[in-house]
């Protein structure tokens, strides 16, 4: 049984919960465990896209989400801010908490959830409004108040995009370049202040540079947010991530360790076969 | 040894048949093109000899059309607010509905509805305007005069506007829903992953990327408002006047045109010729309206990749 890793992570540096510990209580969570999934299977139809997946995912790091085309790494990532749920065919099995309560509950309104959950996507897909407008997106319909110029100042420094849009903010967000694009894409995200921010292979339609930047950024993100990122590039897995989870064909999580320990030692021939370029 | 024989002899491709084929093709497109400016001149040569008789100034001007019972005067604004009357009319209706269906077929509708609804609004699309016409004569005018505290007459704008309305409702509905459905969906999920509700997505996201597809579909059918014919001659009467009350009858210019072509007026009197003056005001009406739409086009085109 290869998902059995997660086990070997939870409890270790449980400092038992905090004082006020009002959700951590259900379960037995650590403090530090934002995302739990529990036998959460995803279904397009009559076919299975993720085999019953159990994973905790910890709070203030970089988690990667390896595997080959279609092992149902994005269906995963999907599955936690609900995004599965634009498609008809669609089904989901299992739960998913996030701080303790399951996402999937019939009293949970992925509206709610998302405004929790961010979201930066594969393709840079900026409004067609201006790069102010933007950013501030979230921020109005969120309902969010304070000094909105401030806000989004503060996104986009963040987003370390400020200095270079600070002179044309009026401008649209369609004319900036892909990594520009990409960056403003993580300013709308992040504005809102989420407590998770999914991204969803931000990088592979850039260039190097720019994805270096995006590289850069997610690491400094990781401070102050749980990323949990899917990337097809397993170089820049080893790079940014704390964890890891590796995902193989069929949509079976067939690893989930600290990153070192899945690229310097990994416990299945399968996934150090895809690790080593054998597969995939 | 010259290496492979690649000429269109040896291959047996095209030859004198590809040519030939470009010229039938380019007759055909020149045809609509011929069609056109042909109308045009022969608008302009009856415009011609109506101005000879009536000033251009007294045409825009007079308030006054009537060009068969003495006295005669050729003021052209009666129609052209009968015109407008019923444009602005069907515009209240037809926007408004025209674009909430497209927002519900593009955004709310499933797959399911949206195959039944989508071909519906196209066959009320293709139903023949007298039919429209019939049917604001024997249904809309005798609601309106039974829910109405008013007089309303058998003919009157109210009813042809309503019923215009209508029938440019899927010209709006049908071209702005594939504007919004040609917006991508990254565009929607970038919504949707902030948070957004299926009506912010709507208003806030899709509505401005496709505007351009939106505003070009309004025009089209102000532009088919202006130009329609049948429904209003027959909802809306023969009376023009100036008339701020829409439960009167009045008439338009497409009306006007019809009263003259079924009449005795004889080739080449000043009512024939005025037949002319008033096609062509129209034409430059529509005309304008047709290019305002392409502008609108490449003005507020976004880019997507």
């Amino acid at each position: 049984m290869s998902d059995t890793g997660p086990a070997i992570e939870t409890s270790i540096e449980a400092e038992t919960d905090t004082a006020r510990g009002d959700s951590g209580g259900v379960d037995q969570q650590t403090a530090e465990t934002v995302l739990s999934a529990r036998d959460l299977e995803v279904f397009y139809g009559d076919e299975r896209a993720l085999k019953p997946v159990n994973a905790e995912i910890t709070e203030k790091k970089v988690t990667a989400i390896i595997g080959p085309s279609g092992c149902g790494k994005s269906t995963f990532l999907r599955s936690i801010n609900r995004m599965n749920d634009m498609i008809d065919v669609c089904r989901v099995t299992g739960e998913l908490r996030f701080k303790g309560k399951n996402v999937y509950d019939e009293d949970v309104d992925p509206v709610a959830l998302r405004r929790k959950v961010g979201m930066v996507f594969q393709k840079p897909n900026p409004f067609p409004k201006s790069i102010y407008d933007n950013v501030a997106y979230g921020l109005k319909i969120q309902g969010k108040d304070g000094d909105r110029d401030a806000q989004v100042e503060e996104a986009l420094r963040r987003a370390a995009l400020w200095d270079e849009v600070k002179a044309k903010l009026d401008a649209s967000g369609l004319d900036l370049s892909g990594g520009q694009q990409q960056r403003l894409c993580i300013a709308r995200a992040i504005a809102p202040d989420p407590e998770v921010i999914l991204m969803d292979e931000p990088a592979s339609a850039l260039d190097p540079v720019a994805t270096a930047q995006i590289e850069d950024l997610i690491e400094e993100l990781s401070r102050d947010y749980t990323v949990v990122i899917v990337t097809h590039n397993m170089q820049q897995a080893a790079r940014i991530s704390d964890r890891t989870m590796v995902f193989l064909t069929g949509g079976e999580l067939a690893a989930f360790d600290d990153t070192q320990a899945i690229f310097e030692n990994p416990k299945s021939q399968r996934v150090e076969d895809y690790i080593t370029g054998k597969f995939g | 040894m010259s290496g492979t024989d690649l000429t269109r002899s040896a291959t047996g491709v095209g030859g004198r048949t590809d040519s030939l084929v470009r010229y039938v093709f380019f007759a055909c497109a020149a045809l609509s093109v011929l069609t056109t400016v042909g109308i045009i001149v022969v608008l302009l040569e009856g415009s011609v000899e109506f101005f000879r008789t009536v000033s251009v100034f007294e045409f825009l001007t007079g308030t006054e059309w009537s060009p068969l019972i003495e006295p005669v005067s050729y003021g052209v604004l009666p129609l052209v607010w009968g015109t407008l009357v019923i444009t602005v009319g069907s515009a209240l209706i037809a926007l408004p509905v025209g674009t909430a269906t497209a927002i519900y077929l593009s955004e709310y509708a499933n797959p399911g509805v949206r195959s039944v609804v989508k071909p519906i609004l196209e066959v009320l699309a293709g139903i023949p305007t007298i039919v429209y016409g019939f049917f604001a004569l024997s249904f809309i005018t005798p609601q309106l005069q039974r829910v109405l505290p008013w007089e309303v007459g058998t003919f009157n704008a109210a009813a042809g506007a309503i019923v215009v309305g209508v029938m440019i409702i899927p010209m709006v509905s049908s071209l702005s829903e594939d504007a919004m459905h040609a917006v991508p969906d990254e565009l929607r999920e970038g919504a949707y992953g902030l948070g957004a509700t299926r009506y912010e997505v709507s208003t806030d996201v899709v509505l401005p990327a496709a505007v351009s597809g939106i505003l070009a579909s309004y025009v089209l059918a102000l532009s088919r408002a202006i130009g329609e014919t049948m429904a209003v001659t027959l909802a809306a009467g023969m009376a023009p006047q100036f008339t701020t009350s829409p439960l009167e009858p009045i008439q338009t210019m497409t009306a006007y045109m019809v009263q003259i072509g079924i009449s005795d007026v004889s080739v080449g009197s000043i009512g024939y010729q005025s037949l002319f003056a008033v096609g062509l005001t129209l034409f430059v009406m529509t005309f304008s309206m047709n290019v305002a739409s392409i502008w609108i086009r490449s003005r507020y085109r976004e880019e997507y990749r």
